[in-house]
């Protein structure tokens, strides 16, 4: 039976179709097990980093260089398809890594904006949401790090010029932007969950279909390299537990 | 040539209070955390400081020397968030500029040039003009018309980085992966100080492009072995895991008590022996 945790390596995998010659920049667990299974089945021309410096194939070679300086370059010229956490997501895909409360004296700290708003303006920004809930899914952020679609347009055509968040992806489903006024979508179900659960753990109200389906199923190739060649400790299920 | 070598101390001599500090690495990594301990023990404070944060922040927050914080993030990158950085900024403890890591580079590159700013996309939408209402976009001359941010360079008055190997005459060479941005703090600043793992008459056979900083950059040079524990410096060492974890965990006036009461020599054998103890 395929797990949770799976189906939804499965969904960050998709993220990455057709993406072609493109770093893949998964940030967590699932993500990473998600880029490396892509690159293994039907996107084989992602890049993918080490972690630190080095561009590496999937047998941990390296094919390249990457320090800090040239990633960054590599972002601004657009060639990579990110997928970053969030501390909070609104229905527009801004996004808060930085504090929780008043910015001018947070009532939780958290990382900082970080790449977020270089990321959402020069290259494709997909996110990873381990656990859905209405703390993530919010209304308004309070810090809008990377930039969600409705204040990209109202920041201008610079601003949108190569702004896109491909998907969402949670423990719970799919989502997109792709609605008339670029509001969250939900685009699939993963097996075992209803649309009424996913609305009730969302802060704002979803589009979505008249028919929800599911995330797709994995190939018996897919699941094989999951949990015997890319992922045979188990760390999809620390992240997203059955 | 002239010989550059001094002492923490020296450095710190050279240091004043409310000036704006940059200091090299990136989050846990390549902290020249000799030098950021030798202005601990000092009175300079009041600090503007630019830093891809890490525990260097979060030292001098915790001991309260930071005015006004220049950053994309402080992290300790194996422990996600730096507990004494979000200490202080949940308490008001100083100002912050808050930008993205792209316009902190752009920054460093325009103050290496001796331009007055640089045009970036990235900011743009983002909360990082709200929360820094002093940035202001600039419109390209050209056809295409786009408008960006104006990102003003990020001028240091003394830079602080740590590398592996350094000459007497403030040539530096990186042996990791990743230069960080060191080159670009030292360019950035009217004064830079190099710490180093180990101080070599000259680099030999050295790959060129290893040697990453310009002694032309460079006001002094520090030999600190373990100069940035408990950071990573790599190849030379990893992070040191263990004692971040005590790091972050330990009440500020504890850690202090027992790590921070004398000077770098002290410290060292601290460590060692509270690794002994836990052995």
């Amino acid at each position: 039976m395929t797990s949770r945790a799976e189906y939804c390596v499965l969904a960050c995998a998709d993220a990455w179709r057709d993406d072609g010659e493109v770093l893949a920049s998964p940030m967590g667990a699932v993500p990473s097990i998600g880029a490396r299974l892509a690159k293994r089945t039907f996107s084989p021309d992602l890049l993918l980093t080490d972690g630190e410096a080095l561009l590496v194939g999937l047998d941990g070679r390296a094919e390249g260089w990457l320090p800090y300086r040239q990633h960054l370059a590599m972002v601004t010229g657009g060639k990579r398809h990110v997928m970053m956490g969030a501390s909070q997501l609104d229905r527009f895909g801004n996004q808060n890594i930085s504090c929780i409360g008043d910015w001018e004296r947070p009532d939780r700290q958290l990382l900082g904006v970080r790449g977020a708003p270089v990321n959402t303006l020069n290259n494709p920004t997909s996110y990873w949401v381990p656990k859905h809930s209405r703390r993530v899914f919010v209304e308004k952020v309070d810090m809008v790090c990377g930039v969600g679609y409705d204040r990209a347009a109202a920041a201008g055509p610079s601003a949108t010029r190569y702004h896109r968040i491909p998907r969402v992806v949670s423990n719970l489903g799919v989502f997109d932007f792709a609605t008339a006024d670029h509001s969250m979508r939900l685009v699939s179900l993963h097996p075992g969950v209803t649309v009424e659960e996913v609305q009730e753990a969302t802060g704002f109200p979803l589009g979505r279909a008249d028919e929800v389906p599911y995330t797709r199923e994995p190939s018996a190739e897919e699941l094989r390299l999951i949990r015997e060649v890319i992922d045979p400790k188990g760390l999809r299920d620390r992240e997203v537990p059955a | 040539m002239t010989d550059k070598t001094m002492t923490p101390e020296d450095v710190v001599a050279r240091l004043h209070s409310g000036m704006t500090l940059g200091i090299g690495g990136w989050g846990s990594r390549r902290k020249p955390m000799a030098l950021v301990r030798a202005l601990l023990r000092s009175d300079v404070t009041d600090l503007t400081v630019v830093s891809y944060g890490g525990p260097d922040v979060g030292l001098l927050a915790a001991a309260g020397k930071i005015r006004k914080l220049v950053t994309a993030f402080a992290t300790l990158d194996s422990i996600p968030l730096e507990p004494h950085f979000r200490a202080a900024r949940q308490a008001g403890g100083f100002e912050l500029s808050e930008i993205d890591e792209a316009m902190f580079m752009w920054g460093l590159r325009a103050a290496a040039n001796r331009l007055p700013f640089l045009p970036i996309r990235a900011g743009l939408g983002s909360d990082v003009m709200r929360v820094n209402p002093d940035l202001k976009t600039v419109t390209s001359p050209y056809e295409d018309g786009e408008t960006f941010v104006a990102m003003p360079a990020l001028r240091l008055d003394a830079a602080l980085v740590h590398l592996n190997r350094a000459d007497r005459l403030g040539n530096g060479q990186y042996l990791g992966p990743d230069p960080y941005f060191d080159d670009l703090f030292c360019e950035a600043a009217d004064s830079a100080y190099v710490s180093c793992e180990e101080l070599v008459d000259d680099f030999g056979a050295a790959a060129p492009q290893t040697l990453l900083v310009k002694r032309h950059a460079v006001t002094g040079v520090v030999a600190t072995p373990h100069g940035a524990h408990f950071t990573s410096c790599v190849p030379d060492y990893d992070r040191d895991e263990a004692f971040q974890k005590l790091y972050a965990t330990t009440p500020w006036p504890e850690f202090a008590a027992r790590f921070l009461h004398g000077d770098e020599k002290d410290y060292q054998a601290a460590v060692q022996t509270w690794h002994e103890e836990t052995r």
